[in-house]
């Protein structure tokens, strides 16, 4: 039955696209917008508006990504999680898009929803929260440009490389 | 020393970094003599 691995690349890529596309808008775009819409008083546009939106489609692209590349692995899934029968490459950008779903559920969401005001905090506690937000979302920057170097590895990659 | 994720280039750069890093590792650990 090919028809399933094929669903399970399209969703995959349609999904990955959605949550890398919204990770490096925040990095890229809004982090440095909101730093000079907070000094001209217009930032409530941004996290009122803008920023919620885009944390909802952004953490659950980021299930869907993942839940569709295991699909897409099916039987080999513990192969590449193990890194071993030529699963090593693709295993390594499984493990490092795993870690990035972490990230998201575990670091950025939860310290987001305190940032925005969607759960009570402090302001040290929405101090804190920006920081270790801030570094999550960065780490994820740094992880996804392996990530997407294992992930798309193929004729190419093994030509240049010899793997 | 400055954390580099504190800046965009910073992260960039230590993303390059470590898909060196990978790829010296699978090479040399995962995948040698294939």
């Amino acid at each position: 039955m090919e028809l399933l691995p094929a669903l399970a690349r399209w969703i995959h890529f349609l999904a990955g696209i959605t949550w890398i596309g919204l990770l490096y808008y925040f990095n890229f775009v809004q982090m440095a917008a909101l730093k000079d819409a907070g000094a001209d008083g217009t930032a409530a546009g941004i996290t009122k508006h803008v920023a919620p939106r885009a944390l909802l489609w952004f953490r659950w692209a980021a299930v869907v990504t993942w839940l569709a590349g295991a699909a897409l692995l099916g039987g080999n899934l513990g192969d590449a999680f193990m890194l071993r029968n030529g699963y090593e490459a693709i295993g390594i950008g499984a493990w490092l898009g795993t870690i990035m779903l972490f990230n998201v559920w575990a670091l950025i969401w939860p310290n987001q929803q305190k940032i925005l005001g969607m759960v009570p905090a402090d302001d040290a506690a929405k101090a804190k929260a920006r920081r270790v937000a801030m570094l999550a979302s960065r780490t994820n920057v740094m992880l996804s440009i392996p990530m997407l170097f294992f992930m798309a590895n193929g004729l190419s990659h093994r030509a240049v490389l010899g793997f | 020393m400055k954390n580099p994720l504190e800046s965009v280039a910073g992260t960039i750069i230590s993303g390059l970094i470590l898909t060196v890093v990978l790829v010296f590792f699978l090479k040399n650990f995962l995948v040698a003599g294939v």
